[in-house]
């Protein structure tokens, strides 16, 4: 119940900002930032809509605050200055007050911390995988490792499309939004929507950052560690996740790209890529040159 | 008279007699053993820290003013910057300013002592941290990550980035300044906890101290405790990186999340270091200038020490990604969202000491409602944070990077600012008229908010921390907080120039106490500046007239 309410009140911010910063120009994009954003990417999975509901809920809570503050501190301003109070009084202590304002708090705090445990519980306690596969880290690259029982076998290296790489693809016809800066990577890691994912993290030199905002998915790739997550796509598309973790020059430049398909398309991708991928680890295999995506 | 020599630490001290002439010149300011003299050399190298920090952080905003490279050619120089900004801004503006500045001025002169405890260590404090700056910035023209110089692993040093990253020495060279400002720190912290545990005036019990005394206190113990624990997990970076051990690498048997633990556990508390001295400061002009004592004093005491103790136990809240376990992530969760409480009390007093009040509204009054309005924000966006699930997706964006500013650039450094508007008069005899500490609030008010605000939105939207350039969808709110940071630039250039007209051209003498009957702390009672030795009588307090 309470939940719903503050995802009512928070939708009801949300609308305002909405309203306040509408541009037809921006038409939502998912996957990736839009201009003027004030809110968390739109989530795709249950983790993030949990994580979204429960941040909506932070923030109403937290604006109460901040605004019950503020008007406190502006009635003292207004009402206790000199010219209208010019005698201060002594008064130092008021025991009721004093145990309102600690108990009041932690009242709110527990109330936060409820849905805050079943949600970090949700999280870190993996479904059983239908999908197991491995994201490693590199300066300033990732690698994608399909196992083979899967009916994979191959590794996909994923970097980011340079200024030529992408005026060439844009020349070819791909429309600059669907090949953003900093964003766009050679080749994508492809996943089937719907079904239970997890990821092994894990890098081979620095720490990096293996981070899906729309996923609400991230873990630091950490060398000598495994570190996993997962995630249950509704929506298909191509997300994409920034390194979280600073490690160099190209920190702002290995991007994580995910396409996330229908299981008939990722069942031909998965032959497509073997051939590919099996004996050339360096072709460019970008979805989009495959052909176009059934929707 | 006799609790007077008994108190005096010079009494037996054979030299002693030369300590009643003034010493001037090289001698004055490199051998000074005064406390008013330390603290205005920390004072000095804190404005020369700023004015560094801030040029790297206005560097930064110009950078990220609009995507694409056009100040930096490449990552890692900006990753550099980033680094110096915050080491600079931590261990070289505000730790000084705050408590080898402000602390060592006005610690002896409120709870009644001649000095500190231990004035040649004093000397010793100040000039490690000096030395230490000068690592620091050393550093930046030493060979780091291959084919670049300096130090770009960020302020935190994550190992092995830190390690194989940056085989050059550069690392070595920021590794030997944290050793060497955190030995003054150190010592620093020792001279605070004597001082204040041994030289008050007769009659000053720990419960009659103002609130920055006691916000001194706590802090002293936190350096105490905290500092040795990062001065260990350098030293193991070093010999990592130097003598072949392997703490950190797993080549070896090492982990890096132990780094993290390690430097986090000071970490932690290192964020309260900066902020405890900031409230002690703007409880005492609040007070001031509502000419009302304190509200809750006691619980105001204690609720810094609450937040200290418990500032030791959160500290893997910046560990949320790394791959904790559940378990570990509830505890640390459950930790943080604690602290909260104390938190909210020390706020809620602040404003019960307003109520019933007589207030003015002068330059340091604003600067302390000020504070008090973005600390909240930044403390709300703290509980924010606190939420491990939540935390996942905002971890290292620019969420993080504006809570922390809120909470530091426009908390500890308003209160540091504060507290120069508040003490100024006292410290060199001379008013600032009031209109230009409101003028300078009021460009950095706007300037810090319009800065800082939108990086919220940036954290939401997914932009992450140490990035020279990001995508193109980004770019609005990044031309808007680098906006307000010109403006907040500007507000510090104007600040240089009113204390340089208060000083040298007005001289506009302050009187003993400029501030009225609300300053009732001992400092006022004394001449302003106050006598090279002050209180050669000890005075008497009695009553609850802290």
């Amino acid at each position: 119940m309470s939940r719903k309410a503050w995802a009512g009140a928070s939708a009801a911010l949300s609308s305002l900002a909405a309203a306040v910063f509408a541009n037809p120009a921006f038409a939502e994009a998912i996957g990736q930032p839009h201009p003027w954003q004030m809110t968390l990417q739109p989530q795709v999975t249950d983790i993030g809509e949990r994580i979204n509901s429960l941040h909506n809920a932070l923030l109403v809570i937290i604006t109460v605050i901040t605004l019950f503050v503020l008007v406190l501190l502006l009635y003292v301003l207004f009402r206790f200055h000199e010219a209208r109070n010019p005698v201060p009084s002594r008064t130092t202590h008021h025991t009721f007050l004093e145990i309102i304002w600690t108990i009041v708090p932690v009242m709110i705090l527990v109330g936060i911390a409820i849905p805050s445990f079943s949600l970090l519980r949700y999280k870190l306690v993996p479904p059983p995988a239908d999908i197991v596969m491995k994201a490693t880290g590199s300066q300033w690259l990732w690698t994608y490792d399909y196992p083979k029982d899967q009916g994979g076998g191959f590794t996909i290296v994923s970097k980011m499309l340079d200024e030529k790489e992408r005026a060439d693809l844009i020349a070819k016809g791909t429309s600059p939004e669907d090949a953003p800066r900093l964003l766009a990577v050679d080749n994508e890691a492809v996943l089937p929507v719907g079904k239970i994912i997890k990821v092994e993290v894990t890098s081979t030199d620095v720490i990096h950052g293996f981070n899906l905002p729309a996923f609400g998915v991230k873990v630091n790739a950490i060398p000598g560690r495994n570190n996993e997550v997962w995630f249950q796509v509704d929506k298909e598309g191509l997300y994409y996740g920034q390194c979280t973790q600073i490690c160099g020059d190209q920190h702002s430049e290995m991007p994580l790209a995910f396409h996330i398909v229908s299981p008939e398309r990722y069942a031909e991708w998965l032959k497509e890529a073997k051939a590919k991928f099996a004996s050339n680890g360096t072709s460019l295999a970008r979805l989009a040159d495959a052909g176009p995506l059934a929707p | 008279m006799a609790y007077g020599a008994a108190f005096n630490p010079h009494a037996e001290h054979p030299a002693s007699d030369s300590h009643a002439a003034h010493p001037t010149g090289l001698r004055r300011w490199l051998f000074s053993t005064n406390h008013k003299d330390i603290g205005t050399l920390y004072l000095g190298l804190a404005i020369v820290g700023m004015f560094i920090g801030g040029t790297f952080s206005i560097l930064m905003r110009i950078n990220l003013q609009s995507p694409g490279h056009h100040l930096f050619s490449d990552g890692q120089m900006y990753n550099v910057i980033v680094t110096g900004h915050g080491l600079i801004m931590i261990f070289f503006v505000i730790m000084p300013a705050l408590i080898g500045g402000l602390g060592n001025w006005f610690v002896p002169l409120m709870i009644g002592a001649p000095d500190m405890a231990f004035p040649r260590m004093n000397n010793l404090s100040f000039w490690f941290t000096a030395g230490g700056m000068c690592l620091l910035l050393l550093s930046t023209q030493m060979e780091g990550a291959p084919g670049a110089n300096g130090v770009g692993a960020g302020w935190t040093l994550y190992a092995p980035f830190s390690t194989l990253g940056h085989p050059g020495p550069a690392v070595d060279f920021g590794i030997l300044a944290l050793h060497t400002a955190g030995a003054g720190s150190i010592l620093g912290a020792i001279n605070f906890i004597t001082t204040i545990l041994n030289m008050r005036a007769p009659g000053m019990t720990l419960h009659r101290m103002p609130l920055f005394v006691w916000s001194e206190l706590v802090t002293a113990f936190l350096l105490l405790l905290a500092l040795p624990v990062l001065a260990g997990a350098i030293t193991m970076l070093l010999t990592d990186r130097n003598f072949g051990t392997t703490f950190y690498d797993p080549a070896g048997g090492g982990d890096p999340i132990l780094y993290q633990h390690l430097f986090w556990f000071f970490g932690h508390p290192e964020v309260y270091i900066m902020i405890l001295p900031a409230f002690g400061i703007v409880s005492q002009v609040i007070s001031t200038f509502s000419r009302k004592p304190i509200f809750g004093y006691l619980g105001m005491a204690y609720a810094m020490v609450s937040i200290g103790v418990i500032g030791f136990v959160v500290w893997a809240h910046h560990m949320f990604t790394a791959g904790l376990s559940l378990d570990t992530q509830r505890y640390f969760t459950a930790a943080t969202m604690v602290i909260a409480v104390p938190t909210g009390v020390k706020i809620f007093s602040w404003i019960a000491t307003m109520w019933g009040g007589s207030i003015r509204l002068t330059a340091p009054m604003l600067w302390a409602i000020g504070f008090l309005l973005l600390f909240t924000i930044g403390g709300v966006t703290g509980v924010v944070l606190a939420n491990a699930g939540v935390d996942h997706v905002l971890h290292n964006t620019y969420y993080v990077v504006a809570h922390f500013h809120y909470v530091l650039s426009l908390g500890a450094v308003f209160g540091i600012l504060c507290g120069w508007y508040y003490w100024f008069p006292k410290m060199t005899g001379y008013v600032i008229p009031d209109w230009m500490g409101k003028t300078h609030f009021w460009i950095a008010f706007i300037g810090s908010n319009v800065t800082f605000f939108p990086m919220h939105f940036l954290g939401l939207a997914g932009m992450p921390r140490h990035y020279f350039d990001y995508p193109d969808a980004y770019a609005d709110w990044h031309f808007i907080a680098s906006i307000g940071s010109y403006i907040f630039a500007a507000g510090m250039i104007f600040f240089v120039f009113v204390n340089l007209y208060a000083y040298f051209i007005r001289k506009e003498p302050a009187g003993n106490n400029p501030w009225g009957s609300g300053a009732t702390t001992l400092e006022w009672t004394l001449s302003s500046p106050p006598p090279f030795h002050q209180y050669e009588v000890l005075p008497r307090i009695t009553g609850g007239d802290h």
